[in-house]
């Protein structure tokens, strides 16, 4: 379909003849920001304890009991996941016998909205990694474990691995080559769902989830 | 646009906001706290001058290449499986929205928070259109309940205290207790909104950062509304003005870290939400369809001049408004713009017309705050003045809609005596002499002096003037 406006905008556009900025811009100050390997899970877990993030701490081989323990203790009576990754195996043998239900999202949002908007309490992901300066998590969704999971039940947990925080979000992209690989939806999870909209004052769990509990698997020592 | 019952008027409005005891009490607390906090978060003075540096770099650097930009925005979103269409006015926007969302037999839209869509007047469009199109972040939900327009262009409902929210939820909303509590009406709209996500056919969004180089759109949130709309219905309909392209992925994160600590002082918001594409294959959700609506609507005029174009930097922050010693006063309403506050007085008159909006134009003191603050180094204040001139030019043309239209022949007339008079040595000195002595006899409580002693109290004339007193003491001419 041709298309009149565009034509006529990028015609306007290119019309105008402001004068190139000398230089490129200098990123050396997004460099200085990058938070040293050693110190990057405290920076991370300092940020986001600070927006009400909260953390488990544990390693490889114990996590999912980790998770099953906290679930029982909290009262959560179920967990959706999404099946297929290494990380839902392991959780699958932990849950086993638990009265903590684990609930499959293994089919589309159609058939899913019910379950995952009014029968689960909790959502579990995976993450990419962290990011140290700003805190936050780096999330990608795939087939195996959809968008919604990290958004719509109540409590989300979160597996990090500590060993995957980048000293900050600009240094995230540079050393993975995100601008070759973007995914249909990236994001930057830092909390619980917040806002301040009335009279600024802090409120927790406006939309998405109202806990944010970040499972962090540290090396052991 | 609809015909309106009368012009706008920012010096009656704003008199009618300061007469308002609770309105100035509610801006005035949030003002203070946002300027404070946000003066904590670039502490560190080298740090806050090199990434500011780089942000009006990349934003400068973009719009001297926008129509490039843009091209390879829509390429790559296409790629993407992002629908991209383009629209000149605020008009047609509101038709390929709404073109859209008949396609699908859509009746009900949630909306997350876009600025866009306040120039379109979307809501009001969609539901004339029977569409329910209901504003899903908090502050817009409330001002949406009360019939209310953006008081603040990331806090929309500032001018709102919590008695007044509680009497609003109590009025509108079925089976809402009466709480003063901020966390249980927080709590009322998420049980109302989350039956929305769940029920709507549509969500639209606005952008914040639009990448050329991969066609990502990227959302800044904190509530989740952002997310629940672009991600729960079926189909996603993102709004954008053409300046919000950036050309590479790596420009973002020092946009992003602008943005969040200059807007509410944060270090980073709860989600950054990066948009690549509709549902892709096995994907299990995420909206079917993802549109992307690209709007002119006056800003490619603001391009065509070489320093007009700075205002098209703008990242939609606030701070110059946090930091405006008139809009603190006066609050959001009072300019009758949907951009208020500083960036306002430069976006508002280029779009309706510098003749039109003069009034905006005069109220400020040129006190510099806005600039000084301005995390991609608009220079705001000086295209304030920029723009005065040109309402007042005599004549000619330029890229500046409404140009001379402003002009009082009365004041242009005092204009050219002043500059007579001053370049003319015999002339001066008689006219010192006539003020001196004299200057008390003029009637400073009629028009045209009025204007001014109306509020100020009228100068008073010294006895001798500076030029005399100086002769006496031996001081020489230069």
């Amino acid at each position: 379909m041709p298309d009149g406006s565009r034509e006529r905008i990028l015609a306007r556009l290119s019309r105008g003849s402001s004068p190139e900025p000398a230089g490129e811009p200098d990123f050396a100050v997004m460099a200085r920001r990058a938070v040293r390997p050693e110190e990057r899970y405290a920076s991370l877990r300092r940020a986001m304890e600070a927006v009400r993030a909260e953390f488990l701490e544990t390693n490889e081989d114990d996590w999912a009991g980790r998770v099953r323990a906290f679930a029982e203790a909290e009262g959560i009576r179920s967990i959706a996941y999404g099946p297929g990754t290494d990380a839902a195996g392991r959780l699958e043998s932990s849950f086993r016998g638990s009265p903590v239900r684990l609930v499959r999202y293994d089919r589309p949002i159609e058939e899913m909205k019910g379950t995952l908007f009014d029968a689960v309490d909790a959502g579990f992901t995976t993450t990419r990694g962290g990011i140290a300066d700003t805190g936050g998590l780096i999330l990608w969704p795939t087939p195996e474990e959809p968008r919604l999971l990290s958004l719509v039940p109540p409590v989300h947990l979160a597996l990090l691995d500590a060993a995957r925080i980048h000293g900050s979000f600009w240094q995230a992209m540079r050393d993975e080559g995100w601008a070759h690989r973007m995914p249909p939806n990236a994001l930057l999870v830092s909390g619980p769902s917040k806002t301040a909209d009335i009279e600024q004052t802090l409120a927790y769990g406006v939309h998405g989830p109202k806990r944010l509990v970040v499972v962090a698997i540290l090396p052991r020592a | 646009m609809s015909a309106e019952p009368r012009p706008p008027d920012f010096r009656r409005a704003s008199a009618a906001a300061l007469a308002d005891g609770q309105l100035r009490a509610n801006f005035r607390r949030a003002m203070d706290g946002l300027t404070s906090k946000r003066a904590a978060q670039f502490a560190d003075p080298v740090e806050w001058r090199d990434l500011r540096a780089l942000g009006a770099a990349i934003r400068a650097r973009t719009l001297v290449r926008l129509p490039e930009h843009l091209a390879r925005l829509e390429a790559r979103c296409r790629e993407n499986g992002i629908a991209v269409r383009w629209a000149e006015t605020t008009g047609e926007a509101n038709a390929i929205v709404l073109e859209i969302l008949r396609r699908h037999g859509a009746t009900r839209v949630v909306k997350g928070k876009s600025m866009v869509s306040e120039e379109m007047h979307l809501n009001d469009f969609l539901e004339r259109n029977g569409i329910e199109s209901l504003e899903s972040d908090l502050g817009e939900y409330i001002i949406q309940l009360d019939g209310e327009t953006p008081s603040h262009i990331i806090m929309p409902a500032i001018h709102k205290n919590r008695g007044q929210i509680a009497k609003l939820f109590g009025r509108r909303i079925r089976d809402a207790e009466y709480t003063e509590d901020v966390d249980a009406l927080t709590a009322i709209a998420r049980r109302v909104l989350r039956r929305k996500f769940f029920e709507a056919d549509a969500g639209i969004s606005g952008v914040n950062f639009a990448v050329a180089e991969t066609g990502t759109l990227c959302l800044v949130e904190n509530e989740g509304n952002g997310r629940m709309s672009t991600h729960v219905p079926p189909v996603h309909i993102a709004l954008m003005g053409i300046e919000k392209v950036v050309p590479r992925l790596e420009d973002v994160p020092p946009l992003y870290s602008l943005l969040t600590r200059s807007a509410t002082a944060q270090p980073i918001t709860t989600y950054f939400n990066m948009i690549g594409g509709p549902r892709g294959p096995g994907e299990k959700d995420g909206p079917r369809e993802v549109h992307l609506v690209i709007l002119d609507n006056g800003r490619s005029r603001m391009h065509a001049d070489p320093a007009l174009q700075a205002t098209l930097r703008c990242i939609r922050c606030g701070a110059c408004m946090n930091h405006c010693p008139v809009y603190a006063r006066v609050g959001g309403h009072a300019y009758e713009a949907v951009y208020p506050g500083p960036i306002g007085k430069l976006v508002t008159p280029q779009t309706e017309g510098v003749d039109r909006r003069a009034d905006l134009l005069e109220a400020s003191s040129l006190c510099g705050a806005c600039g000084e603050v301005c995390p991609v180094g608009i220079p705001i204040p000086e295209l304030i003045v920029r723009l005065r001139t040109e309402a007042a030019a005599p004549g000619g043309t330029s890229a500046v809609l409404g140009r001379g239209g402003a002009r009082h022949r009365l004041e242009s007339l005092a204009w050219r005596v002043w500059s007579a008079v001053l370049s003319r040595p015999r002339l001066y000195r008689a006219a010192a002499l006539a003020a001196t002595r004299l200057g008390r006899l003029v009637p400073a409580g009629l028009p045209p002096l009025s204007a001014w002693t109306r509020f100020r109290s009228a100068p008073r004339p010294a006895r001798r003037s500076m030029q005399e007193l100086a002769d006496e003491e031996g001081i020489p001419d230069a």
